[in-house]
């Protein structure tokens, strides 16, 4: 699995970052996370607000920091 | 509504720290207690109920409807810069938010209606204008400061500044084919992110607002009124340019200026300086600049600056000139 953080540094993408990092270690799913800081690239995903969330290719959260809990049910979801 | 608020500060202060009634200390110390609560309880209430109503306007969404009002037309102006009031806006959404909108076709002036208006009216200092100056000043505040996006916009689109955006932000457009669509939130959904939003928010401005407070204390103690009328009050034409220029370097929330505002002006700073201070120190900041480099080429992102600042000296003088 690959999960793509979009966002420019700011703190929020700091703190998303940090909480996938966690979702991933307690759910054991040994995703690749992957910071993207890059413009083009972000609009590519027909992203408009960051931070957002991106699972193997798929947008699944803007603009917020969703709970740990609400990460863990995308992450879980992405698996199936 | 915040008589309670004044009688727990008036307890504190003089019988409890036993301050004497009228004293410097006593008066500072009364208003910077009766200030934080009060202000804590507006924000509180104010971004909570903005930021649920704010959850209805996506980015999104404005895209879709200025994506069907195509051409530059004044209507598409007008609604650009309502929109930069309601629409959610931080400094590191500004260029995924830029790049969106001219992929969706929609003309440069009516984009950079928006992104002007977007940090200009700030919703949560026109609430709390709106709740300690009162409805006058904070209808001024709104109308000068769109009527600043819209025109703006207009003439930006008029002087054809496309070649100043960066290149690979059309090249996106042609080879654009990513999309993605979310479920709409819940309604129970939008109450917890508004409050989630709220509390972060808080969070990281609180030292701005308290910051701001103590200002606002120390002048009411020890300042007395009319003061600064000398220097900063409305007879003096340098006085709102001296501070759009002091307020560029610094930055803070406009929920940490506002408090100092209300004291600038007691102390005899023109109320138009003193909007002007406060909407350089939110508008203009480098942080934003830096970010926005990474789509508009420096002579635009110069247009940019030049418009926004020239926008605020205008407000300024407007207020000295209306008040």
């Amino acid at each position: 699995m690959e999960i793509k953080i979009l966002g420019y540094g700011c703190s929020k993408c700091d703190q998303l970052y940090k909480e996938v990092v966690k979702a991933d270690q307690e759910l054991q799913t040994q995703a690749e996370i992957i910071k993207v800081d890059n413009a083009k690239e972000i609009a590519g995903y027909g992203v408009m607000r960051t931070p957002a969330i991106v699972i193997d290719g798929l947008v699944t959260s803007v603009g917020k920091i969703p709970t740990s809990t609400e990460i863990k049910k995308m992450i879980e979801a992405a698996k199936q | 509504m915040f008589t309670p608020v004044q009688q727990l500060a008036d307890w504190l202060v003089y019988s409890v720290f036993k301050l004497q009634t009228g004293s410097k200390a006593g008066d500072a110390l009364n208003f910077f207690i009766f200030d934080t609560i009060k202000i804590f309880i507006l924000l509180l209430i104010i971004i909570y109920a903005i930021t649920f109503i704010r959850s209805f306007f996506s980015p999104e969404k404005t895209r879709e409807i200025l994506a069907r009002n195509k051409g530059n037309t004044l209507i598409g102006h007008v609604l650009a810069a309502l929109l930069g009031i309601v629409t959610p806006f931080c400094s590191c959404s500004a260029v995924p938010l830029f790049i969106g909108f001219v992929e969706a076709g929609i003309p440069l002036g009516v984009t950079f209606s928006y992104l002007i208006a977007a940090p200009m009216v700030n919703e949560i200092a026109l609430v709390l204008l709106y709740g300690m100056f009162g409805l006058k000043i904070a209808v001024i505040y709104l109308i000068s400061g769109e009527v600043i996006a819209i025109v703006c916009g207009i003439l930006i689109g008029r002087l054809k500044l496309e070649k100043y955006v960066e290149g690979y932000v059309y090249e996106l457009q042609r080879s654009n084919n990513a999309g993605f669509s979310l479920p709409e939130p819940t309604m129970k959904e939008r109450l917890s992110d508004a409050w989630n939003f709220t509390r972060d928010l808080l969070k990281k401005i609180w030292i701005y607002v308290v910051v701001g407070i103590g200002v606002g204390a120390w002048i009411h103690g020890w300042v007395p009124a009319g003061t600064l009328a000398e220097y900063a009050g409305a007879d003096n034409p340098f006085a709102v340019f001296v501070a759009v220029l002091i307020g560029i370097p610094l930055y803070s929330n406009a929920a940490g200026v506002i408090p100092l505002i209300s004291e600038l002006t007691r102390a005899g700073v023109a109320m138009g300086t003193a909007l002007a201070f406060m909407m350089s120190i939110t508008a203009l900041s480098l942080p934003e600049m830096i970010i926005l480099r990474q789509v508009l080429k420096p002579k635009l992102l110069a247009v940019f600056i030049g418009i926004v600042g020239c926008g605020i000296l205008f407000t300024g003088y407007l207020f000295n000139y209306l008040l």
